[in-house]
């Protein structure tokens, strides 16, 4: 039993592995690899938020609140402080799970909308202050970040690497460290998920007074899965903020709060492969409409709309129902 | 001082009367289907640019606020029907998705028809500024509170006094007690989301001239809206009118005496400190949670 649940986890994480292998070949220029980045990035991102809305069933509509206090964070402690980039990013880490602990003991009492207005205030009032602060954030035109480095050694967009004696772009250098991020994010996730924490959440998400009842501590528990899905958006944020090398108070958007939360609804809320899937649309969408110019918002818009009305469940669980479905009529036709 | 003052309020009233009206469309979309509709603040937007653009086509004032009304009415029916309606079997946050995309959806459609310039709208009568106790007041203020009051005092009449007013509470009560007694709840929520449109509409016409209209107008707005809503405890008719005006005039007065960079800041700390102290607004229904 626990082998079999071993074997699926590695099963989709080594799936997952082997596209973002494979991938490269479809890249064409190093704007691909860019793309490809910011969407390993972001995805690991939406994996976090994933925790707290598809499996404990609580919605937060401010998570680029955390995201951006992450990126800023390391912004300011790298490229003020003269920090070095791990010891910014762990400490940033630390600061956002902290803040996120303090904030949510109240938040996460209320429910269903009142929830999701709570959450969108604290991502306001961050992005209010990032906006505002203007001699330690820069204000509305932002800063910059200076590249990402490990015991001495730079990982810049615009350096040249050799690996096993391949030469290689700073592009193509950042999206294997971010692939192997999104890898870690997605084995850490699947271990919570099966995990005792694991299945207190999901009774949580049940139903929280019958969770309570049986003994869970449902609290303890909400305020854990948001403390640990704001260090995600923290650490992707840091990360973030070293790979553009220019941040701004965008990242902390309203805007960004809906982009992650509707990724995680499209792409199949519980579904860790899924918000990945979802976060892939959702990013590259706009650059294939771009070619409709101005029809692209109404085009986003509508496309967005059909899909949630048609696919409430999200993309890949319908997907693959419609797999296992058809699968079924066949082993059915032969019997 | 005083002068200061009855300024900062003046201005707080006035906003704070557009939001009420916002959060009372919200109240009734959310009592009769308990979706948070996030296109609320794209009928204002419809409202004020319907309006501008019609009476720069020549057409009279008060033909181009009929009309415009009457768009946003039919797009509120529309959302329902085409967008809400077909996701009945939908969890509350894909409801919450299908609406944004329905907002966007619209906003992008404005930006086709009316490009993205701001546009600016007369007062409704004199330009000139009344003034009171050394405090100026815009003649515009008044027809804000005047047909936010003359619309709030229909709202209760028709909620009270008529048969179909009867039938949308009804709905929001029990949807299925209702449906067994005859009422035919889709139309019925048809007309709670036209109802929601109509209101939202005129805010945005009568809102136009002090604040200007563009395509983008509707998502602060709509989302201010929602604040106010959750302030006075959503799902609450007075609630939404209180939670307006108070978000209004705390949010002129922490820009007059704080600082304006956050006013902002200053409206969602306070619907966070409402909401730590009760937990369902001002005027929240308390629920029970079923097992």
């Amino acid at each position: 039993m626990l082998n079999g649940v071993m074997q699926s986890r590695l099963r989709g994480l080594i799936i997952l592995a082997l596209i973002l292998m494979v991938l490269p070949v479809f890249f064409g220029n190093p704007f691909h690899y860019e793309l490809a980045t910011q969407v390993a990035i972001i995805a690991a991102t939406v994996v976090g938020l994933n925790l707290l809305v598809g499996f404990a069933g609580q919605i937060s509509l401010g998570h680029a609140g955390f995201f951006g206090l992450g990126a800023y964070f390391t912004g300011i402690a790298t490229g003020t402080y003269g920090w070095s980039s791990v010891p910014a990013l762990m400490a940033g880490a630390i600061a956002v799970g902290i803040v996120a602990w303090i904030v949510g003991r109240p938040i996460l009492r209320l429910k269903g909308h009142y929830l999701s207005m709570a959450t969108l205030a604290v991502g306001f009032i961050i992005a209010i202050i990032l906006n505002n602060e203007r001699a330690i954030t820069g204000g509305p035109d932002g800063m910059s970040v200076p590249a990402f480095e490990i015991f001495g050694w730079e990982l810049s967009s615009f350096g040249r690497y050799s690996l096993f004696g391949l030469d290689i772009s700073g592009v193509q250098a950042w999206y294997m460290f971010a692939s192997v991020v999104l890898l870690v994010a997605v084995w850490f996730a699947l271990n919570l998920i099966e995990s005792p924490i694991g299945r207190a959440l999901r009774s949580v998400h049940g139903s929280e007074v019958a969770a309570s009842v049986v003994g869970v501590n449902t609290a303890k528990y909400k305020s854990l899965v948001f403390v640990i899905s704001a260090i995600y958006a923290s650490v992707m944020g840091s990360l973030y903020a070293h790979f553009q090398g220019f941040i701004t108070p965008a990242v902390a958007s309203f805007e960004f709060s809906i982009l992650f939360i509707t990724m995680v609804v499209l792409g199949g809320m519980g579904s860790t492969f899924g918000v990945i899937l979802g976060a892939v649309v959702l990013k590259l969408l706009p650059q294939v409409l771009a070619d409709f110019q101005e029809l692209e918002t109404v085009m986003f818009g509508l496309i967005l709309m059909l899909t949630m009305i048609f696919m409430p469940k999200g993309l890949l669980p319908t997907l693959t129902a419609v797999v296992y479905k058809r699968r079924r009529r066949k082993a059915g036709g032969t019997a | 001082m005083l002068s200061e003052f009855l300024q900062y309020l003046f201005t707080g009233i006035t906003i704070g009367a557009t939001y009420a009206l916002i959060a009372l469309g919200f109240t009734l979309i959310y009592n009769s289907s308990h979706v948070i509709n996030f296109a609320q603040g794209e009928f204002l937007m419809i409202g004020g640019m319907a309006t501008v653009s019609m009476a720069a086509m020549g057409v009279p004032m008060v033909l181009a606020i009929v009309l415009a009304i009457i768009l946003a009415g039919v797009l509120g029916i529309a959302l329902q029907r085409f967008a809400i309606a077909p996701a009945k079997q939908a969890d509350v946050v894909t409801l919450i998705i299908i609406t944004i995309g329905a907002s966007i959806f619209i906003r992008g459609i404005a930006q086709l028809v009316w490009g993205k310039e701001y546009h600016v709208m007369p007062n409704f009568s004199t330009n000139e500024p009344i003034e009171v106790f050394g405090a100026v007041l815009n003649s515009q203020s008044l027809w804000v509170l005047g047909v936010g009051a003359v619309l709030v005092v229909a709202l209760v009449l028709f909620f009270t006094k008529t048969l179909i007013g009867k039938a949308i509470l009804a709905t929001s009560m029990n949807k299925e007690a209702a449906r067994l007694v005859g009422i035919r709840t889709q139309m019925v929520l048809m007309l709670a989301f036209m109802l929601s449109a109509l209101l939202g509409s005129v805010a945005g016409i009568v809102v136009a001239p002090i604040t200007f209209t563009s395509y983008d107008i509707g998502i602060i707005l709509g989302l201010k809206g929602f604040v106010a809503a959750a302030i006075g405890g959503l799902g609450s008719g007075v609630g939404a009118v209180v939670g307006g005006l108070l978000l209004g005039i705390v949010e002129a007065m922490s820009a007059g005496y704080i600082s304006s960079d956050y006013k902002d800041a200053v409206a969602f700390s306070m619907i966070l400190l409402v909401l730590f102290f009760m937990p369902r607004g001002l005027f929240g229904a308390k629920i029970v949670e079923r097992v």
